[in-house]
């Protein structure tokens, strides 16, 4: 891990830079690293933050100063070899496409000269990585897309979206969280809920998992959204096979 | 019972020292903008500094108390008055049910700080009482204090130890022109060694754009090697941002989790405090210090906290 950084980030945090790049290499050490500090249970280390490129690490000086946490973090990295990394967990993601849910689509499928079915069958057919969360709770930062339904923004956004929406922007695919204003072309829209302030685990994706999109019908989309009022939704998840 | 909101004034909320262990998930920290003021306030009723108080902006509140309890108000002159009188700030006072407490007008300083003997029953969401005003969650229903709100005491007090001690001297706020010291990084080699000149030897003007979220300020610009943009990347209370305009606007309470522009440097946590307190207009010079003495005097003003709080406790 020689080409790793510590850059101060203010006096109560340090930004472990490891690239300056968006690919799966960098989040794999990224997620490595957070795993390998949580199991390190460092007195004084607040939160961690991943990000594209880094970690930003919270810590308090009181506890532990930059030059002694900085160390730790070295012996980690020298150790990281002995430290037993899980497969990541991918979760499912049901998505009722098209219709009311997902007026874009037709758009996206005629962008890229395409039928709406092939669209859905790209669109479902990755697993999705999640490099971050940001910009507001819940937000997933994706990446994987198939370029073979990219298609800009709308020219003109909407003014709200729904929560639970699913959409395109470029050569990017994202779920909305919570409702807002946006330009992403709408696809579809998931009845599972990104954000529940008031739930155990209130965001429900983490950085380091991946999303695999599965399309429901109308009917299961109902049945799955009394289910996630009700509290009896099961969530499908899968371990991520390594592909080298 | 507790007080009443009779008015809520400009910018009314509950924060406490902010919503730690969610950043991963997008959830920003929030927060009161001025911790120090907030901590004196707390440790001067007896409270944890931690405790949730009311952050009072630019134009104060008025409030009616429905049960007596220990209050202090510190931070900025907002010219708090208990039923028409002068309330003495930096200063433990016992107020009674049916006594209002008010704001003038500012005279000093952006932000007073109202802390409760006891706390505010609000409920602490994901382990904190900060109101975040964007996800609308925390304080009083996610949202700014407004006229007819009701919240109660946890648990008022009407005595505490040593109440004759629980007297501070009231810091001077009434300067215009300000040094901030800052450490450099994450991204200060995204700027030529001219550009970190230009940054420490000019005088930075704050603009009118001045939220919970960010302070923008205005000066000679700030040149990137390459530009401003970077691939996203975690943000800390303090940094100071400055994209490809070459401005600099100092990340605040609210800030973002993430974002994509370039960090030249991050105002230290013990001078934080002085840029909450400041105005449009106010003048600025940054100042290089070492992330050691960063955390040097970090550590100092915690333990004065401490020395503090151990001394009105003795009995």
């Amino acid at each position: 891990m020689s080409d790793v950084r510590y850059l101060v980030s203010g006096d109560c945090a340090v930004c472990v830079e490891f690239g300056n790049e968006i690919s799966p290499e960098i989040n794999k050490k990224i997620r490595a690293f957070k795993i390998a500090v949580e199991k390190a249970a460092i007195d004084g280390i607040v939160e961690t933050v991943p990000t594209y490129r880094s970690l930003l690490v919270v810590y308090k000086p009181e506890v532990i100063g930059f030059k002694a946490l900085t160390k730790k973090f070295d012996e980690i990295m020298n150790n990281m070899g002995n430290i037993e990394i899980p497969a990541p967990v991918v979760i499912e993601i049901p998505v009722l496409y098209g219709g009311e849910m997902g007026p874009d689509i037709e758009n996206v499928a005629s962008h890229n000269g395409k039928t709406v079915e092939e669209v859905i069958k790209i669109h479902t057919s990755e697993e999705y990585l999640i490099y971050m969360l940001g910009f507001i709770a819940g937000f997933p930062y994706l990446g994987g897309m198939s370029k073979e339904i990219a298609t800009p923004r709308l020219s003109s956004p909407r003014v709200k979206i729904e929560g639970g929406s699913v959409g395109i922007a470029g050569e990017q695919t994202g779920i909305y969280p919570v409702a807002s204003p946006g330009g992403w072309q709408l696809i579809g829209r998931t009845p599972l809920k990104m954000y529940d302030a008031d739930r155990e685990k209130p965001v429900l994706l983490e950085a380091g998992q991946y999303i695999k999109f599965r399309s429901v019908t109308e009917e299961e989309y109902k049945e799955i959204e009394k289910q996630v009022n009700d509290n009896t939704y099961e969530y499908v998840t899968y371990a991520k096979k390594e592909v080298e | 019972m507790g007080i009443k909101i009779k008015t809520g004034g400009f910018l009314t909320t509950i924060q406490d020292m902010g919503r730690f262990g969610y950043q991963e998930t997008g959830m920003s920290v929030s927060g009161v903008m001025d911790t120090r003021s907030a901590s004196l306030a707390n440790i001067l009723v007896g409270n944890d500094e931690n405790e949730g108080v009311i952050e009072v902006t630019l134009m104060g509140p008025t409030m009616e108390f429905t049960a007596d309890n220990i209050i202090a108000v510190t931070g900025g002159d907002l010219g708090a008055k208990l039923d028409g009188n002068p309330l003495p700030r930096y200063e433990a006072v016992l107020v009674k049910a049916g006594q209002t407490l008010s704001f003038t007008g500012l005279k000093s300083g952006a932000r007073a700080f109202i802390a409760f003997a006891g706390g505010l029953a609000v409920p602490a969401v994901m382990g904190s009482k900060s109101t975040n005003l964007k996800s609308k969650i925390g304080g009083f229903e996610g949202r700014k204090l407004e006229k007819d709100d009701a919240i109660g005491f946890a648990a008022p007090k009407t005595s505490l130890t040593n109440m004759d001690k629980r007297k501070l001297s009231i810091p001077d706020f009434s300067a215009k022109e300000h040094d901030l010291r800052v450490v450099l990084g994450p991204q200060d080699d995204c700027f030529p060694q001219s550009s970190i000149d230009t940054f420490f030897n000019n005088v930075y003007t704050i603009g009118n754009e001045y939220d919970r979220m960010g302070c923008r300020m205005q000066g000679p610009v700030i040149k990137h090697k390459v530009g401003g943009d970077i691939i996203t990347d975690g943000i800390s209370f303090g940094a100071v941002q400055v994209p490809s305009h070459g401005n600099p606007i100092v990340m605040m309470a609210d800030h973002q989790t993430t974002g994509g522009y370039t960090k030249i440097a991050n105002v230290i946590s013990v001078d934080l405090p002085v840029l909450a307190q400041c105005m449009p207009g106010h003048k600025i010079h940054f100042r290089w210090v070492s992330i050691e003495e960063a955390q040097f005097w970090y550590c100092k003003e915690k333990n004065e906290f401490k020395e503090l709080k151990e001394a009105l406790s003795a009995e």
